[in-house]
């Protein structure tokens, strides 16, 4: 039996294998992967939630059937772990708040059941900032989560825990979601690969809601084609998610290998401007210039909207927020707060104990945006400007298949850096906002490191529905430069 | 010409928010959505006279005809409540 290190050090695919040729059983895998959560995540800090028992029963269950040769599918015994953000039925599920303390779900979602349909052993829940508002997981009531890379700072947010459970090698891959960043941010941080799906792609049915029209679920893996393994089992229709696309699912791990002679790659000036770090640049620039010799074109083009996105999305997404948390009021789930003498009381104090100041804010600039005399000059005005931002990309489109860029402005900031200055933390999230925006699948993949050991992500933007064109860039350059052979030192 | 958030303003949005704030925390925010306020003005520099919105990025999906289908019992759909008495939701007092 293999050491628990090397067991863990397998991506997705090739645990797979080793599970197909049963030189491997997924009980060891998924015991190697508890025992290394047990012995880091005292000092990471990713997970809520280990649920052993339930592990270790579908890793039995899994075994059997890959003795019997009735393998479900490729995750088949695969220990994977899941945002805290997904209902799981009778096991805790806060999406990060203290206001659904002690919620257990009495069903689980859409891209739950399907990972467990596709066998995947699920080992437990993941740290998040509350209700997926943040980009540094400071934003819980709960222990900060650590970059793995530097335990001095954040993992990026709002998946925060799903990047840093898989950097640290804790568990093989993870589900986030992403609403302006929170896949891609996160899997830049912590040196992994993350997809934000096009918008519908993947049913949200069962995931607690943020910003209806930009939340996505996506796939958080150390490989593009691991991410493409992942989103095979999530996606596709489902009639529960009214915004869930009725768009065939192609082979996404086939894309990954296809290779990029011919592709045209858009480099968005307004991408490559002041205040990006020259390092995160110069890798960047390296990883674009590899694409190149392996046979992809670029095309120097302009997102001229670019530098109105993060003000369109903390209108919009503000007052969807503000909407959809109206529902945590004491009545149905969760906790309540027990001073209360009036129905009126019991809600202004169970949301005042319940939410944390990040939840509080952005609830009250949502609601202040769409109040009486506002909504014209704030919400309307945002839903316009995100029609140029579109448009912005439609044309770049036309002479591109994907456009390249950083994920982030800086590598992985210090732990308690930006707590103070909420529209600094805003702008860590400049260039992920805009696909969200615009509904597009985004894909960020490690390109390098600093000079002081920190993980550089590049964003892969796509037309929607085309995460092939995006797993087949990623993938060309993960095989180019090998960066998830690299693990960080967790002291 | 810059919005300004005073107290008086956050206390009528927490009462439309229902949130219960502390003076501390209504300073605080005061401050913090003037801020933020002040950035998004940015937007008003965009003629968007002649531009449509965009409130959706998905494909409208056509409705279906209406259809029974098993759900919840009220039981399980009460278990999370913080009060419940047979498949109810308990709360306070609504009149006296």
């Amino acid at each position: 039996m293999a050491a628990s290190v090397e067991i863990c050090a397998l991506t997705i695919a090739e645990l797979s294998e080793r599970l197909a040729r049963k030189e491997l059983s997924s009980e060891e895998a998924t015991r190697a992967s508890l025992s290394r959560t047990a012995e880091l995540d005292p000092k990471i800090h990713a997970f809520l939630l280990v649920d052993e028992a339930g592990a270790l029963a579908a890793a039995k269950a899994a075994d059997g059937r890959r003795a019997s040769g009735s393998a479900l599918s490729p995750l088949d015994g695969v220990p994977l772990a899941l945002k805290d953000i997904f209902v799981t039925e009778g096991v805790e599920t806060t999406a990060g708040s203290k206001i659904l303390r002690g919620f257990r779900p009495p069903f689980d979602g859409t891209a739950v059941a399907r990972l467990e349909a596709a066998g995947a052993v699920l080992t437990g829940k993941l740290s998040m900032d509350e209700f997926a508002m943040g980009s540094s997981n400071e934003n819980t009531p709960f222990e900060k989560v650590h970059n793995p890379w530097d335990l001095s700072r954040v993992p990026g947010g709002s998946s925060g825990g799903s990047a840093a459970a898989v950097a640290a090698r804790e568990v093989f891959g993870s589900l986030g979601t992403d609403t302006g960043g929170s896949i891609r941010q996160p899997a830049s941080l912590c040196g992994i690969a993350g997809l934000k799906p096009t918008y519908g792609r993947v049913s949200r049915y069962g995931v607690v809601a943020f910003a209806s029209s930009l939340d996505q679920v996506g796939p958080m893996a150390r490989t593009a084609e691991d991410c493409a393994l992942l989103l095979q089992a999530i996606a596709g229709h489902d009639p529960l998610d009214q915004t869930s696309a009725d768009v065939p699912v192609p082979d996404y791990r086939a894309a990954s290998a296809r290779g990029v002679k011919g592709l045209r790659v858009g480099v968005p000036r307004e991408y490559f401007v002041s205040g990006l770090d020259p390092e995160v640049e110069a890798s960047v620039r390296a990883g674009i210039a590899r694409l190149e010799a392996l046979g992809a074109k670029t095309v120097e083009l302009s997102l001229p909207h670019t530098e109105y996105a993060v003000a369109t999305y903390y209108i919009v997404a503000t007052a969807e927020a503000s909407s959809n948390l109206a529902r945590y009021d004491g009545v149905r789930y969760g906790a309540r707060s027990p001073d209360a003498r009036s129905l009126r009381e019991m809600y202004l104090r169970t949301r005042a104990d319940g939410f944390g100041p990040e939840v509080k804010r952005r609830i009250m600039l949502g609601t202040y945006v769409l109040s009486a005399g506002y909504y014209d000059a704030y919400y309307l005005k945002a839903q316009k400007v995100r029609t140029l931002i579109r448009r912005d990309f439609e044309r770049a489109f036309e002479s591109c298949d994907a456009l390249v860029g950083p994920t982030t402005p800086t590598p992985a900031f210090r732990l308690g850096e930006k707590v103070d200055d909420p529209l600094q933390m805003y702008l860590a999230d400049i260039f992920t906002i805009s696909c969200n925006l615009a509904g597009l699948p985004g894909l960020s993949v490690p390109c390098g490191f600093s000079k002081a050991g920190l993980p550089i992500g590049l964003q892969l933007l796509g037309r929607p529905f085309d995460e092939e064109t995006l797993f087949a860039l990623g993938g060309a350059l993960e095989r180019e430069l090998p960066l998830h052979r690299q693990a960080p030192t967790i002291s | 010409m810059a919005i300004q958030i005073d107290r008086a303003e956050v206390r009528r949005v927490a009462a439309l928010a229902h949130l219960a704030l502390s003076e501390d925390e209504e300073r605080r925010l005061a401050g913090e959505l003037t801020s933020i306020l002040g950035y998004v003005e940015k937007l008003r520099a965009l003629d968007t006279e002649a531009v449509p919105p965009t409130s959706a990025v998905a494909a409208a999906v056509p409705p279906r005809e209406d259809q029974v289908r098993p759900s919840l019992s009220a039981e399980a759909a009460t278990q999370n409540a913080p009060a419940s008495l047979g498949g109810a939701f308990l709360v306070p007092k609504i009149m006296e």
